[in-house]
């Protein structure tokens, strides 16, 4: 059996010469759901955009049994679906229906599966009556979710969230927080939200100045405050 | 400066649809080639900021106020064609969501703001620039000109399609648009000058690849230059000799009237048996009026119906 | 009713109005019950959109001058210090027809834009065979125009915030108008700046869920026969004043 996720040995700098990734390594099994934490400046964003192929730095990236590079670009894009931060940034249709349809249409599939891949994406959200809403007119908690839908409609092995529970009230954020647990694929979650962690992921990758510094279970880490806060963290 | 429907004739309005939509579909093409996939996102969000940005305005005096119109700056930051897009973007929704501008008078509008705004800063932009040779004063000074100039130039160009629509003589409007639009131009450029400063300091990166000179430049720096000649001869040839536009004007309006006997197969009185011009349009009002008001009521009656 | 159905009638509505000779009083109103109707229909509120269509009255000062520059009957004149304006009835049989054409043109696009959400007009767009490209750039521009306008308004209101005034005696408040405008410039730029940034990470956006450059959109749902009967019978109608106006007073 593949791991869902086989990072070796990746480095990366940015054109300006600032080094983003210093060497990092890690392995994640299918099913398994992983936190990503460290302080902003990390290299957590630089590393998720490397999971599907945007950027491309040293060393070698496989995702579900895929290596990823030029070949495998469309079938690794299908395979990982990145949710990022900004939901205004991920739903760029006028509306929520062409939106979630943007990746299937990519991927070349038939105008009825398409319609009925929207309609299971947006029902595993709870939100098939926003069909043809107006993305402009939701609210945060509601962008955040078309926005993982416009991901689900894609039928992805794995899920890679960026901050999925940043700006959002509580109540969204709970309300996202059981979506989260409902979804039975492998996740990968970056986030500074540690009490979402403590209670939704299992195991937990710390990361500081592109270096992974610490790996394990999130129940352990939690206990070591001084390893949180030598890398500007602090207990939930 | 945005042209209602109404205030062109039919004939100028669709020949100025003609001419932009030849740009604007060459200006796509080139686009495509130049800016690749990036292409959609970068413009359609450009349009937006472009958008949003002339919602900013500074109290001049007195409850006026100025504002940004955006086209000499989206040139200098995208280069030509893509400005071009950006622009048609803008003018096509602020007259579709906005009822800023016609539909019909649509063409002319683009053709005003999209294409001689964007080609005549284009020209005045880069040939500062080679002027200055690099200095960064070549940046603030062109592109205050171009601002300024583009503003100018395109109401140059709105004042004479409404003189050939036989809308509003020359003689008045030329030095009418064009000496409000002088002031107005001089807002533009001052907001352009401070964006340009703002991104001038924070992404300096910005100015060097855009603004050198992409392909196809030449042309529309021919382009611009042609314009700008043009109009600064036609206009004040046309405000003195206003009849000569009007001259014009009467020519497709002999059109017109040529096209007229073709259709008189009808007697020369309108409704039966009333040979009085006057009183048969009396007739025709009363019968219109009445029109309106049955269609009116009707509509009304199959709407409670529908409620009900 | 369809929107691209919408679409053509309104732009058809408009060309008839511009083609409709000058001072051919009973078409203009056999056009105005026309949209009256529609606005009735509509339940917009006939006020509102009244009102908004005086949008282009001031334009109308450009076309004032036609009243004394065309024509040949003198209607009235008076001299205006050393000017003498003769008011021709050519003139002012022109002005109103253009004050006319264009408060019916505006009623109509008034009518298509409050009536119609504009996801169906960038359909109806694709349908009358505009480049793709460009009606996906419609799509997005309109999408982010909500969020920079969001922006720009949150700039104003902070410039607004800060805008204050000195209880020091004989400081003006508001700086030159100059330093105002650049202020503004600044703004702008922030915006644009912002603007940059954020497509760039649209397009990331974009590309994770596997853009390729080639602009594809959902396919557009086929026309009713109740919708073509709806756009036969407006494009005749249309035709058949349009005709009869050219008829009596072309």
């Amino acid at each position: 059996m593949h791991h869902s996720i086989e990072v070796e040995h990746l480095s990366f700098s940015y054109p300006d010469g600032h080094p983003a990734l210093v060497d990092v390594s890690l392995h994640i099994a299918p099913g398994e759901k992983v936190a990503l934490v460290g302080p902003n400046g990390a290299g957590k964003s630089t590393l998720v955009l490397h999971l599907n192929g945007i950027l491309s730095g040293d060393g070698r990236v496989q995702v579900c049994g895929l290596e990823v590079g030029e070949k495998t670009l469309g079938r690794v894009r299908a395979a990982v679906g990145l949710v990022f931060q900004n939901p205004d940034d991920q739903l760029f249709s006028p509306t929520v229906y062409e939106d979630v349809a943007f990746g299937p249409l990519y991927q070349g599939l038939g105008p009825e599966e398409v319609v009925e891949r929207v309609a299971s994406a947006l029902s595993a959200v709870s939100m098939q009556p926003y069909a043809r809403r107006v993305s402009h007119h939701l609210s945060v908690g509601e962008k955040k979710r078309i926005a993982i839908a416009t991901v689900l409609s894609m039928t992805p092995e794995v899920l890679v969230l960026d901050e999925p529970t940043s700006g959002l009230d509580p109540r969204a954020r709970r309300s996202l927080i059981h979506l989260l647990c409902d979804l039975p694929m492998t996740m990968l979650v970056s986030s500074h939200d540690l009490a979402m962690v403590r209670e939704l992921l299992p195991r937990m990758v710390i990361m500081d100045e592109g270096r992974i510094v610490a790996d394990g279970p999130t129940q352990a880490l939690m206990q070591d405050g001084r390893l949180l806060e030598a890398h500007g963290l602090e207990m939930p | 400066m945005h042209i209602p429907d109404g205030f062109l004739s039919t004939l100028v309005a669709v020949i100025f649809w003609g001419f932009s939509a030849i740009a604007v579909a060459y200006a796509l093409r080139r686009v495509g080639k130049d800016l690749g996939e990036r292409q959609v996102p970068l413009m359609g969000v450009l349009a937006a900021a472009i958008f949003a940005g002339q919602l900013l305005n500074f109290s001049v005096t007195g409850g006026t106020s100025g504002h940004l119109l955006g086209a000499a700056l989206a040139t200098i930051l995208l280069g030509p064609w893509a400005a071009v897009i950006v622009l048609t973007s803008v003018v096509s929704i602020q007259a579709l969501i906005f009822q800023d501008g016609g539909l019909l008078a649509l063409g002319a509008n683009l053709f005003n703001m999209a294409v001689i705004g964007v080609t005549v800063s284009y020209f005045v932009y880069t040939s500062v620039k080679k002027l200055a040779r690099g200095r960064s004063w070549g940046l603030f000074v062109g592109g205050f000109l171009a601002a300024w100039l583009s503003i100018v130039v395109a109401s140059l160009s709105a004042a004479l399609q409404l003189a050939l629509s036989g809308t509003s003589p020359a003689n008045i409007s030329v030095p009418a648009m064009s000496g409000i639009h002088m002031l107005i131009g001089i807002g533009e450029g001052l907001i352009t000058v401070g964006a340009l400063a703002f991104l001038y300091s924070a992404r300096r990166d910005l100015f060097t690849p855009v603004g050198s000179s992409p392909k196809g430049g030449a042309l529309v720096w021919v382009f611009g230059l042609a314009i700008a000649l043009a109009l600064a001869v036609l206009s004040p040839l046309a405000s003195t000799h206003p009849d000569g536009l009007m001259w014009v004007a009467r020519q497709h309006g002999f059109l017109d009237a040529a096209r007229a006997p073709f259709y008189k197969v009808l007697p020369s009185y309108i409704f039966p048996g009333i040979s009085n011009k006057a009183v048969s349009t009396i007739a025709a009002s009363i019968l219109g009026t009445l029109l309106v008001f049955g269609v009116a009521l009707g509509v009304a009656y199959l709407r409670r119906k529908k409620v009900v | 009713m369809d929107g691209r159905a919408k679409f053509l009638l309104t732009v058809a509505f408009i060309l008839t109005v511009s083609l409709t000779p000058m001072a051919a009083w009973p078409i203009y109103i056999l056009l105005f019950a026309l949209v009256l109707s529609v606005e009735i229909l509509s339940a917009l509120g006939i006020w509102y959109v009244l009102k908004r269509a005086l949008l282009a009255l001031p334009f109308m000062l450009a076309a004032f001058p036609v009243i004394f520059t065309v024509g040949q009957t003198t209607l009235f004149s008076f001299s205006l210090g050393a000017w003498t304006l003769t008011a021709h009835s050519e003139g002012l049989e022109r002005f109103i027809s253009i004050a006319v054409k264009s408060w019916l043109s505006v009623q109509a696009a008034i009518l298509m834009a409050a009536s119609t959400p504009f996801p169906e007009l960038l359909q109806a767009m694709r349908a009358v065979g505009i480049p793709r490209l460009l009606v996906s750039m419609f799509g997005m521009m309109w999408r982010y125009s909500f969020v920079l306008v969001d922006e720009a308004l949150r700039l104003m209101r902070a410039r607004a915030a800060r805008s204050g005034q000195s209880s020091q005696a004989g400081a003006k408040a508001g700086g030159s108008v100059l330093w105002r405008a650049r202020l503004t410039g600044g703004m702008a730029g922030s915006l644009f700046l912002r603007a940059f940034e954020r497509s760039d990470r649209i397009y990331v956006a974009m590309l994770s869920r596997g853009y390729d450059g080639e602009v594809r959109s959902v396919p557009l749902p086929p026309m009713t026969s109740a919708t073509w009967a709806e756009l036969l019978a407006g494009l005749a109608c249309l035709g058949l004043l349009l005709f009869s106006g050219i008829l009596f007073w072309g």
